[in-house]
């Protein structure tokens, strides 16, 4: 998924809108915006990857699959959850999974359905929680990454990402988690 | 001479007045009509649990026999609240079962209640009558049982789009073998199935029961047995409305819901099939309340239900119903008070529905006494929001979603300032208002100049800077409530208008600019609030001008909250503190 370059377009667009001013500084406006974008680079992106998402969607109208933004619109998850399952029954669209990674309170929730393979997978959630995860090979995994991806099957096993075919994997992902640390490492470094 | 009048008579006078808000108002009168009017006040309203210790309101009221409370800020709704912020139940619970035992009523909004909390509840009230918990999370069914098995008084057991760890379906058979005194029962948020022979001999000896929600796995070949044994019910959820029935079956239900002549309110209809709506037809005249929103049903469909619906005062639907299903409403449902149009697809790309804004031009033309309104639809324009203003000047709550954030008047690209101008100006009793759509700091200009009575305002990926918050804070003198998401400022605004934020019950912003300083400096500045910093980041490793994720702000007489999660920062009111997490469970 990329939107490094919408970003930018997103930011400039923004710069003729702002108009801030912080006490003490008087071009309150571009300070603030670049103390803002760096502070924001060491974020998760939580609320800023969603408004790059939104303007991703905006001004191009054939986008890649995105995220949805956290509670737009705002429909209660009650309600939510009750007409996606009717749905997914019915016309067997979309298959919305939890993701969490570890040290991150927050969980999202992704669309399997909307990636074709695991690269692009990956390249969304690499986005979504900002890390990085390197390539994925059949011998040595993740090697070397701070993070591993796995996932919950339908026997609640944890696998690794990447093991299984991907259509197998489609259909059998109850939820991923994003493990982080030495746990990771010892999961992630070719068993 | 004594010039005070006698406590009896002072109780007598006391005992007409019921709202809580006149109530307020009574205590604050001279110490007597303080000390009169709290041993009198028997239902006692909380709208925030944090704003009062549980302790303090247990000691003022000694009378209380109904308590309600509300939790986590509304947008929790839309999971902008994560997961562990609080809204504990137990402290409340706790105090009261030591030191009211009397008390008969809990009503309970987004807070977490605990099995502990409902087996303490069953234990220590021994007239308890009435459990409403509505989007509430962290109980069990076991506490459900707990509930019904012990409180063998209980009259009203509701829970409203909870989240309940299902445990399945035995809590059902809980209920004392003998006649029950239950009134009300909703259960339509569970999954799991409960026996059938539960519910029906349930139903055969509760003889008061008035409403009764089902969950969606009461399958509707068994609906008709339980409403032979229920014909006396003013309100009916069922359960999925989708099962295939034969031709017997089919006129048995028929007949069954025929004569249920007492039947107001009807909801549930989960997955309704079109042959299935004509069984419905019986009940349609009486009908004042009807939820069809989890009912998939589609044009031209709904309207040979809506045409016969003529008493309707509450009609919540999806947007399956489309402009034409809104003309037939406004055609003939002409005692309409209450409308509700929810999205049906999962996406904002969703758009194969016909759902404009002619609908609710329509309905606003056609439904005279219509004063609250939750519209979803992709865009809008100006002229419809100038004609449904010009049309309802009695709407008490106004609340459009365009769903297309910063979406502009689609005919005319301009910001639908004008359009929310005309609301607020021509809706002067206006007490709840959701905007949405491309709006600029004129917008809230507006609202500020007019909405005179609004208390609680909703606002979404709006308005260009800090005069947007400063219309809205200098201006709407009755504002109790304001939540905002994604909009492009802060500081200035918060910092200048620090004593408003004293007179309200509380603010949310998330994903806005408002800086740790200026969190900082409003939480100096003002005792009796708490600021709360709900950020992933510890606000002290990075600069006062960064900004922070989401920031909740109430009036409090309580202090700094003790049950903080470690993502949950209240500012500490010295500044060589800066802030402080106390978190001690």
């Amino acid at each position: 998924m990329e939107n490094v370059g919408v970003c930018d377009e997103f930011v400039n667009l923004k710069a003729t809108e702002l108009r801030l001013g912080l006490p003490g500084t008087e071009d309150g406006g571009e300070e603030e915006r670049q103390k803002v974008s760096c502070c924001k680079s060491n974020k998760r992106a939580f609320p800023e990857t969603e408004k790059d998402i939104e303007s991703t969607g905006k001004t191009k109208p054939a986008s890649p699959p995105k995220a949805q933004i956290v509670g737009w619109p705002p429909v209660r998850s009650y309600r939510k959850n009750n007409i996606q399952t009717k749905k997914n029954e019915s016309e067997g669209q979309g298959m919305y999974v939890k993701v969490s990674m570890d040290g991150a309170p927050y969980l999202r929730k992704i669309d399997l359905t909307v990636y074709k393979q695991y690269p692009e997978l990956m390249k969304s959630l690499e986005n979504m929680f900002k890390f990085s995860v390197g390539e994925y090979c059949e011998r040595e995994r993740y090697k070397g990454s701070e993070f591993v991806p796995t996932y919950e099957d339908k026997d609640g096993d944890w696998m690794l990402v990447g093991d299984v075919p991907w259509e197998m994997f489609v259909s059998s992902c109850k939820r991923l988690r994003i493990m982080k640390g030495s746990e990771a490492k010892g999961l992630g470094c070719g068993v | 001479m004594d010039r005070r009048f006698p406590f009896k008579v002072l109780e007598h006078i006391f005992s007409f007045v019921d709202s809580n808000e006149d109530r307020n108002s009574v205590s604050l009168v001279c110490k007597s009509w303080f000390e009169t009017e709290r041993r009198t006040r028997k239902r006692v309203f909380v709208g925030n649990c944090y704003a009062v210790s549980p302790l303090k309101v247990a000691r003022r009221f000694p009378k209380m026999r109904s308590l309600t409370l509300k939790g986590k800020p509304h947008f929790a709704d839309y999971n902008l609240v994560p997961d562990g912020w609080g809204g504990y139940a137990w402290p409340w619970i706790e105090a009261m079962a030591a030191r009211r035992p009397l008390l008969e009523e809990i009503r309970l909004k987004r807070m977490v209640v605990t099995d502990e909390c409902l087996e303490k509840i069953a234990a220590s009230f021994r007239d308890f009558k009435t459990l409403v918990l509505t989007s509430c999370e962290g109980f069990s069914t076991d506490g459900i049982a707990a509930i019904a098995s012990t409180c063998r008084k209980l009259r009203d057991l509701e829970l409203r789009e909870c989240i309940v760890d299902d445990l399945g379906g035995d809590w059902l058979s809980y209920f004392p073998e003998t006649s029950t005194s239950l009134v009300s029962l909703d259960f339509s948020c569970l999954d799991s199935e409960v026996k059938l022979s539960d519910l029906e001999r349930l139903l055969s000896r509760s003889p008061n029961l008035k409403s009764l929600k089902l969950n969606r796995s009461v399958t509707l070949d068994v609906l008709e047995s339980l409403l032979r044994r229920a014909p006396q019910l003013v309100e009916l959820g069922t359960g999925s409305f989708s099962d295939e029935l034969d031709p017997e079956e089919i006129a048995k239900l028929t007949k069954a819901l025929s004569e249920l002549k007492q039947l107001k309110s009807l909801s549930g209809l989960w997955d309704l099939l079109p042959e299935y709506i004509p069984l419905l037809y019986s009940v349609c005249p009486r009908l004042t309340s009807l939820n069809l929103s989890y009912a998939t049903v589609q044009m031209p469909d709904l309207i040979d239900l809506l045409s016969r619906c003529s008493k309707l005062q509450k009609l919540w639907v999806m947007d399956l119903i489309e402009d034409k299903g809104l003309k037939t409403v406004a055609l003939c449902c002409k005692e309409l008070r209450e409308l509700r149009v929810f999205p049906s697809g999962a996406d904002l790309d969703e758009t194969d529905v016909t759902l404009t804004e002619q609908g609710l031009v329509s309905v606003s033309e056609g439904c005279k006494k219509l004063e609250s309104v939750l519209y979803f639809c992709v865009q809008f324009t100006n002229a419809a929001l100038v004609s449904i203003a010009k049309n309802r000047p009695n709407f008490r709550c106004f609340r459009l979603c365009v769903m297309e954030p910063f979406a502009p008047d689609y005919r005319t690209q301009q910001p639908l300032d004008e359009g929310f101008k005309a609301i607020v100006e021509k809706c002067k009793d206006l007490r709840r208002l959701s905007v949405s759509g491309l709006l600029t700091d004129k917008a809230f200009e507006y609202i500020g100049v007019h909405a005179k009575k609004l208390r609680m305002l909703s606002i979404a990926f709006a308005g260009d800077s800090d005069l947007m918050l400063h219309h809205l804070l200098s201006g709407c003198q009755s504002l109790k409530k304001l939540e905002i998401r994604d909009c492009p400022f802060g500081d200035t605004a918060l910092l200048e208008n620090a004593a408003k934020l004293e007179t309200m019950r509380s603010l949310w912003m998330s994903s806005c600019f408002v800086s740790f300083g200026a969190c900082k400096q409003l939480s100096q500045k003002m005792p009796r609030l708490n600021v709360e910093v709900i950020d992933e980041h510890p606000p002290k490793t990075r600069p006062d001008s960064s900004p922070v994720e989401r920031i909740y702000i109430y009036r409090t007489v309580a202090g700094p909250r003790l049950d903080t999660p470690e993502f949950v920062w209240t500012i500490h009111k010295s500044p060589e503190v800066g802030v402080s997490r106390l978190s001690i469970r």
